[in-house]
């Protein structure tokens, strides 16, 4: 496959801890492998640039949406993405991400993460327009935009990650 | 014997009259999904994931309905697969399942069925209940959050140990295990602290305390061990 | 029936008329009758006529029209109704027993009562006789009901109880019993029609020592209240069908189980079983028999699913009341491990009637109903099997009251659904309103107006039954939130065509995987008024809220 019609793969990290990002990494050598039929247009750990760009082909979106930055990223993504990938369980479940929901508004976790716990000379962070606001509850991506293909995992097993990209490259959509 | 033959899926089979057909089918060869169920437990039909479609009836929970002569069983069909998946969805929906910090992490049989089922995301909206977590027990801990109420603790502390220790209260999705008259574990005295509970509990509801991620003591295959030793103890009837 | 000599007042004391001062007002007229006959004997120097009778009774029929008061004299029977009468149950009361009194002084020396054929209690309006709302019923179950003072044994028996009892004690031949019950296809009345006459006679098959016959006063469908009606009614009527029953399958034990919602029917059940224990109709060796026959009161702690009969069961056995698989049905093994024949309150009530008329006479039998809701005249009637809908709720509820059209009627409770307007013509029973998506159900008839929206409606009964759900299966406990957080999403003009789907798919799975009837039939409301209603749904759907932007939490 020539250089022309590589894939434009974009990867996004929301809010999770990037292990999903790091299993990625995993593939090792076949990342070499996957430069060559795959342009990486967007990603936190293999591109510099800060603006998600249109006509993206593949987008492996990792991490629940938990903050105003977050959602306004996967709008950009949603719109701007032919195939959306939800990509792990922070994604899927919120998963760790989503521990704060039971305990109800942010607020709460705020208080006891940097008030109740700290050694007294504790300060709630309170920087608007800086620091995005926090959502509530953290909702997984498909509460919030259409998702084309899930794929599960704590991290995702990396071979999956690219049984997923493979079958994508050959215009499939993967099924559980 | 009294015996019968029937039909699941393909295949054909004889069993002894009023053996349910959870049981037959794992005769046959076919492990129908089910979550409450656990040998050795009376059952009670309530986690729905057993249910098969009989002859032209409507599905039935197969831990509760007995093998007839000239049945016609079928346990995978799209119906029941749309039931499958949207019963466990509703399990985790209802309650805090967070797998990466959980005991039972790989050794969960929610987590299991989830895949079984292909249950590659939940349809259904989260509802975060907020629950807590009990730890007044010397050895054990009771995490409300991951329990699915399938009472096979009531259960195996009623019918097993004796000492009926758990039981449900409330109602609806309100309902929760309770210890005694709704204590905290450590308050109730019947308790033997024989464990039984957490060796059934197909999540990570119930724990040791101290252990962790990987050292999951869930053991439900023991308790089929110990009825067998018990009745062979108390020899032929 | 009444002659002059025997004049008297009935007031109805049953619930929904005490709620609007019906105790009150039989105390005042009570009182109001005493004093006018001692004072006619002190004039006369002589001891005089007794006093006028004044009777509390069960319920008179025309609730919405209460308190209700029936007067007697001059073989005449004329019903009134304070319907328009906006005064304080105690103000009206005394307002009627001073009237009362004032006429039955002017009466003098007289046989009291003989000049109430034209009384008129002061702010009370005429129930014409002749109104379709009582020319149109066939009292059997209620028979009695309103006529007699359900606490007293005696009136009870002049009026017939315990004949039918009698009569099978002298034949002693179950089988024959459940023969005439099984010739008469009576089918059970509280919601799932089952042959009455099979369910006796398998458990009267069935071999053992001891069984048990079980009343199911659980009623808690909304809108529903034709048991508490006969319970508080004439509870011996109840009584002496369970004992007819239990000679016929052999049971020697019995439980009327009644929500504790019923106080007043719990109260005159257990009289009526102390009453008849002292006269030898329950106890051993019941009417000088052989037989022995004991029923002991079971109170209910608030549940709707105990009305589910596994579930009753439970509750009895003093266990939680949560469902079980059937089979083995009740019949094979039911409370404490017994055969138990479990029938309704309304079941059991046509058992000495059918026995007494013979199947010619009482051909398909009654349906007891509760109307409720914007009709004319609502309350309770007993209307032949068959009779169609439109002429329960337009001819002898009136139709509407509120201006607004009848837009349906709701019939089964959170297990039934709607029958909407073009099809009032349906015959009520059970196969007719099945074949239109809901239940004949247990008999309580919800009318709605033009001004119901049928999304909400659906909602309401989506949440009863959530806040109902026992919680043992996951379908039904998970389920039914879910359903309910889906309509008020589209309520809330949130909702898309998709979540519209998912509706439906839901319901589908709630209804044919949970565990028993609650369950299976939660989505039955939801369903009914989406197959008759359905623009109301789609009118809600909102194109834009599947934008993210719109989604809130």
């Amino acid at each position: 496959m020539n250089t022309e019609q590589r894939l434009r793969l974009a990867t996004v990290w929301l809010s999770g801890c990037s292990g999903c990002h790091m299993a990625f990494l995993d593939l090792d050598a076949w990342l070499l492998e996957l430069a060559a039929w795959a342009e990486v247009v967007y990603s936190p750990v293999a591109s510099d640039r800060k603006v998600y760009p249109d006509d993206v082909d593949v987008a492996l979106v990792e991490g629940a949406v938990a903050n105003d930055d977050n959602l306004a990223l996967l709008l950009q993504v949603r719109q701007r993405t032919r195939v959306l990938v939800s990509f792990g369980d922070c994604a899927i479940h919120t998963n760790v991400s989503g521990l704060r929901n039971p305990l109800g508004a942010a607020e709460a976790v705020l208080q006891r993460s940097y008030l109740q716990l700290a050694d007294g000379s504790g300060q709630c962070p309170h920087a608007p327009g800086l620091l995005p606001a926090l959502r509530t509850p953290v909702l997984p991506l498909h509460a919030l935009v259409p998702v084309d293909v899930y794929l599960p995992g704590c991290p995702p097993d990396p071979a999956r990650i690219r049984a997923v990209l493979e079958a994508l490259r050959r215009g499939e959509r993967p099924r559980p | 014997m009294n015996v019968c033959s029937l039909r699941i899926d393909d295949r054909a089979l004889t069993v002894a009259a009023g053996t349910s057909l959870l049981l037959a089918a794992r005769r046959a060869g076919i492990v129908i999904p089910s979550l409450c169920h656990l040998d050795g437990l009376t059952p009670v039909g309530a986690c729905r994931l057993c249910l098969v479609e009989v002859d032209t009836a409507g599905p039935l929970a197969a831990c509760v309905t007995a093998a007839a002569e000239g049945m016609r069983v079928r346990t995978d069909t799209p119906l029941l697969r749309d039931i499958r998946r949207s019963l466990v969805e509703m399990l985790f929906s209802e309650g805090n399942h967070t797998c990466a910090v959980c005991i039972a992490d790989g050794d969960c049989e929610l987590q299991t069925m989830a895949l079984r089922v292909g249950m590659d995301h939940n349809r259904l909206p989260g509802r975060f209940p907020s629950r807590t977590v009990d730890l007044s027990h010397p050895l054990f801990g009771l995490d409300h959050n991951r329990c699915i109420l399938c009472t096979r603790c009531v259960r195996v502390c009623d019918e097993v140990e004796g000492a009926h220790v758990w039981d449900v209260g409330w109602r609806g999705e309100r309902c929760r295990i309770i210890a005694g008259l709704d204590q905290p574990w450590g308050a109730v005295d019947s308790c033997s602290h024989c464990g039984k509970c957490v060796e059934v509990c197909p999540t990570g509801a119930l724990f040791h305390k101290g252990s962790c991620g990987g050292d999951h003591p869930s053991h439900p295959e023991r308790l089929a061990a110990l009825l067998r030793g018990r009745r062979r103890q108390e020899g032929p009837p | 029936m009444s002659t002059a000599a025997t004049a008297m007042l009935r007031v109805c004391t049953a619930a929904g008329c005490r709620s609007r001062g019906g105790e009150q007002l039989r105390r005042h007229c009570a009182t109001a009758a005493t004093e006018a006959a001692t004072e006619a004997a002190t004039e006369a120097m002589a001891a005089g006529a007794p006093p006028l009778r004044v009777k509390g009774v069960g319920c008179l029929g025309p609730c919405s029209d209460g308190p209700l008061l029936a007067v007697d004299a001059e073989d005449t029977t004329r019903l009134f109704g304070f319907a328009a009468d906006q005064a304080s149950g105690r103000a009206r009361a005394e307002r009627v027993a001073a009237g009362l009194q004032q006429r039955l002084r002017a009466t003098g020396s007289a046989p009291a009562g003989a000049e109430l054929g034209t009384w008129r209690p002061p702010g009370a309006h005429l129930i014409p006789a002749d109104d379709p709302f009582l020319a149109l019923q066939r009292r059997l179950v209620l028979e009695r009901c309103g006529l007699i003072d359900p606490g007293e044994l005696d009136d009870a028996l002049a009026a017939g109880a315990y004949r039918q009892l009698r009569a099978v004690l002298e034949q002693d031949d179950p089988a024959a019993v459940i023969a005439a019950v099984q010739r008469s296809g009576l089918r059970g009345r509280g919601g799932a029609a089952y042959p009455t006459g099979l369910k006796w006679q398998a458990v009267a098959a069935m071999a053992g020592q001891r069984k048990l016959v079980v009343c199911n006063g659980d009623e808690g469908d909304p809108g529903a209240f034709m048991d508490r009606t006969v319970l508080e009614g004439d509870p011996h009527g109840v009584l002496e069908g369970m004992a007819i029953a239990a000679l016929a399958v052999g049971a020697d034990h019995g439980f009327v189980y009644v929500r504790a919602e019923y106080p007043l029917a719990i109260a005159r059940v257990r009289r009526a079983i102390a009453q008849a224990q002292r006269r030898g109709w329950l106890g051993t060796a019941i009417g000088g028999s052989r037989h022995g026959f004991d029923v002991e009161v079971r109170v209910g702690a608030g549940a709707y699913v105990c009305g589910e009969e596994t579930a009753l069961i439970h509750s009895i056995e003093g266990r939680r009341g949560t469902p079980r698989p059937r089979p083995p049905y009740p019949a094979e093994r039911g409370a404490f491990g017994l055969p138990t024949l479990i029938n309704n309150v309304e079941t059991f009530a046509n058992i000495p009637v059918l026995l007494r008329l013979g199947c010619e006479v009482y051909g398909r039998g009654t349906k007891v109903f509760s109307l409720t809701g914007p009709v004319r005249r609502g309350g309770v009637l007993e209307v032949p099997l068959g009779t169609s809908l439109r002429t329960i709720v337009e001819t002898m509820g009136g139709g509407s009251a509120s201006g607004r059209p009848i837009k349906a009627v709701q019939t089964g409770g959170p297990s039934g659904g709607c029958v909407p307007a073009s099809a009032l013509d349906v015959p009520v029973d059970d196969a007719s309103l099945r074949a239109l998506g809901t239940l004949l159900g247990s008999g309580g008839l919800v009318v709605l107006d033009a001004g119901t929206d049928m999304v909400d409606l659906a909602a309401f009964f989506m949440a009863f039954s959530r806040e109902e759900s026992c919680g043992k299966c996951i379908p039904c406990r998970c389920g039914t939130v879910q359903l309910e957080l889906l309509l008020r999403k589209l309520l809330a003009r949130r909702g898309t065509a998709a979540d519209l789907a998912e509706l439906e798919r839901l319901c589908a799975v709630v209804s044919s995987a949970s565990l028993c009837g609650l369950g299976q039939s939660a989505p039955r409301p939801l369903l009914s008024t989406l197959r008759h209603f359905r623009p109301e749904y789609t009118a809600l759907l909102n194109a834009e809220a599947g934008q993210p932007q719109a989604v809130q939490p």
